[in-house]
């Protein structure tokens, strides 16, 4: 037996193609959207992957660094590393901000202040260095758009970049910029000279901070509020084999210190930072999947309308219900193929257009693939359920 | 023209008898067939001619087992197939297999090209698809149109399409066709070129072959013609005239 639904298509292969290629684009934008998703997990995972950390010591009662603002004494990391089964310990400070270039570009970028050799340095470097001298040097992410030796600014103060590095990224995505830690809390901790003197001016009026009485107060005071001995959180590495949790639990209870495991600060990042993003991303694949099925139950059927009388003719001589409905399934899938494979080729050309991380994975191509079959399947039934109820008499009139 | 190929000896020729027809029921009820009687004999093509209303469109549905008569019998060559019901369980299968179609308008399939269109119904019954575009072949070389074999049915003439619908009224041998209006699109000479090929197709085939028509250019060829006024039919010598 010939396939009816093969040669339709192929007789009007035309009206299938651009139908096709509308679904397609539809199609195409749903697995972008999961590829947005899949791309924030991967983010987090990144991020969680370059720290290079077993754990993350972070503000008492807060789920920092990344979740939530986290702010501690950059002294603390010397008690943590007198902990039993620390191997390394090493305090990060985190911000986001728009970094300059010197031609005048501007990324946005969160900005890392990390100890060289310790945790939350970059582990590998596309080109370049890492960072050697304490000051005015910096590491960029590729996707800042920055180059080797180029001069950016950071608040203050101009840093050179002196090495490159790629997908090292914030869980929301922005590449990061690599300081070494006294330049990075300078730049996130410290104010503009304006402001420091309006500060000065504002304690030397306290009486409390001016006392006759007490020399050197208020310079005590005053040096206090010009420097920053803040950092977000201490990320630590431990000694191989060591359980992660057993080596949290004594630095929580004896340090009063909030501090996360791996798994712990995954479970913030996928399920808490990104699930208001996820549940929008859902219901956009929701309302997309429905627009698909409505689109295709609307070709479908206005093609079988199209063809009402050689149905009737094809009842009138013989040919099966199930011949007729297969038929009609078969257009609906066909179309649901070629569209899936516009919409794959059109997400794989426009993915890495997109300014944030695009991943698209066989196994969501899978289960779109599967998805489209269903959709198209179950939008083909009112057009069965018309073509079925055709009268065989019609082809006579 | 080729002759046809020989078909498998199958009982030939259809035979109705008190054929009623009511549509609805009570004070709304139309009797749409009063009294049909008519008998086709394999070979032989009968007009069956009546005004609008008449009851010729549902006598050829009744034929065509496409609806159910009120009563009355109907046979198929040796098989009866109605009496005061359906005999047969599968109509599907009895139209595929023993009642061909010729329509007003060739309604030929048009994503199938002019041998697939003659071989579905023999692919429809499982005959593979090598034999059964081999039988459209023979077909359509018996008409003359197997030069348009690979051709769409919208690169047809209408005398070409309906010729094929004629090949693919014959592609499964059956006992009896019915042709509705077969030569009202054609011209005159393309009509009488349609109902030359029905009688030479009835004679070959054995095949009994029923005419509903209002086309004065064909009327007087038929021998025999049932005419058909207020579901009654009545059966007329017709002229005969010699189409060679």
């Amino acid at each position: 037996m010939i396939s009816l639904a093969g040669r339709d298509i192929a007789h009007s292969w035309g009206k299938f193609a651009l139908t096709g290629l509308g679904l397609g684009l539809l199609i195409g934008v749903t697995l972008t959207m999961a590829g947005v998703y899949r791309g924030m997990v991967d983010d987090a995972h990144a991020l969680l992957d370059n720290s290079r950390a077993d754990l993350w010591v972070v503000q008492k009662d807060t789920q920092g660094p990344y979740a939530e603002s986290s702010s501690l004494k950059d002294d603390v990391v010397h008690s943590v590393r007198g902990m039993p089964g620390i191997a390394a310990a090493a305090n990060v400070t985190y911000f986001t901000m728009q970094v300059r270039g010197q031609d005048g570009n501007e990324s946005r970028a969160m900005v890392v202040g990390m100890e060289s050799g310790n945790p939350g340095e970059p582990g590998f470097l596309l080109a370049g260095r890492q960072l050697t001298r304490s000051h005015y040097e910096a590491v960029a992410d590729v996707k800042t758009g920055f180059a080797l030796g180029e001069r950016i600014r950071i608040r203050r103060h101009d840093y050179t970049v002196v090495g490159l590095t790629q997908r090292m990224v914030s869980s929301g995505g922005d590449p990061m910029v690599f300081l070494s830690l006294k330049d990075a809390q300078e730049a996130q901790f410290l104010k503009d000279n304006d402001a420091i003197v309006s500060e000065r001016t504002r304690t030397a009026a306290n009486p409390a901070f001016n006392r006759p009485g007490v020399p050197g107060l208020l310079d005590a005071v005053q040096a206090l509020q010009t420097s920053s001995h803040n950092v977000n959180a201490i990320l630590v590495q431990l000694a191989p084999g060591l359980d992660p949790d057993m080596a949290a639990e004594p630095i929580r209870r004896w340090k009063h210190l909030q501090v996360f495991t791996r798994a712990g600060m995954e479970d913030i990042l996928v399920a808490k930072l990104i699930a208001t993003a996820a549940r929008q991303i859902f219901m956009f694949l929701v309302i997309l999947a429905l627009v698909s099925a409505a689109i295709v139950a609307f070709i479908i059927y206005t093609m079988t309308l199209g063809k009402i009388r050689e149905i009737a003719v094809l009842k009138l001589i013989g040919t099966r219900n199930i011949t007729i409905a297969s038929m009609i399934l078969q257009q609906a899938l066909g179309l649901g193929l070629i569209g899936f494979l516009v919409g794959k080729v059109a997400a794989t050309l426009w993915a890495p257009v997109f300014p944030k991380y695009v991943l698209l994975l066989t196994q969501d191509a899978v289960t779109g693939l599967a998805a489209t079959a269903v959709i198209c399947a179950l939008a083909s039934t009112l057009a069965i359920r018309v073509a079925l109820q055709v009268d065989p008499g019609e082809a006579i009139g | 023209m080729k002759p046809l190929p020989a078909a498998p000896p199958v009982a030939r020729g259809i035979l109705i008898e008190g054929l009623r027809k009511v549509y609805g029921q009570g004070d709304t009820a139309v009797q749409a067939l009063k009294n049909v009687n008519m008998q086709v004999h394999p070979g032989e093509v009968v007009g069956l001619v009546g005004p609008s209303g008449s009851g010729k469109s549902t006598l050829l549905k009744c034929l065509g087992a496409i609806i159910e008569p009120t009563s009355g019998r109907m046979q198929l060559g040796s098989e009866l197939i109605y009496d005061q019901g359906w005999t047969v369980r599968d109509l599907r299968a009895l139209r595929r297999d023993r009642i061909g179609f010729v329509f007003q308008a060739p309604y030929l399939i048009p994503f199938l090209n002019v041998t697939d269109n003659v071989a579905l119904l023999p692919m429809l019954t499982g005959l593979p698809n090598t034999q059964a575009r081999a039988r459209a072949m023979e077909l359509l070389t018996a008409l003359d149109v197997a030069h348009r074999a690979g051709a769409r049915p919208s690169q047809l003439s209408g005398g070409e399409q309906q010729r094929v619908s004629i090949a693919r009224a014959l592609a499964n041998h059956p006992p009896v066709i019915l042709a509705d209006e077969p030569t009202a699109p054609l011209d005159s000479e393309r009509a009488l070129a349609v109902v030359r090929i029905l009688h030479r197709m009835a004679h070959q085939a054995q095949t009994a072959i029923i005419v509903v028509t209002h086309d004065e250019k064909i009327i007087p060829t038929f021998k025999r013609i049932y005419h058909i006024r207020d579901g009654q039919t009545h059966e007329e010598a017709g002229q005969g005239v010699p189409l060679d």
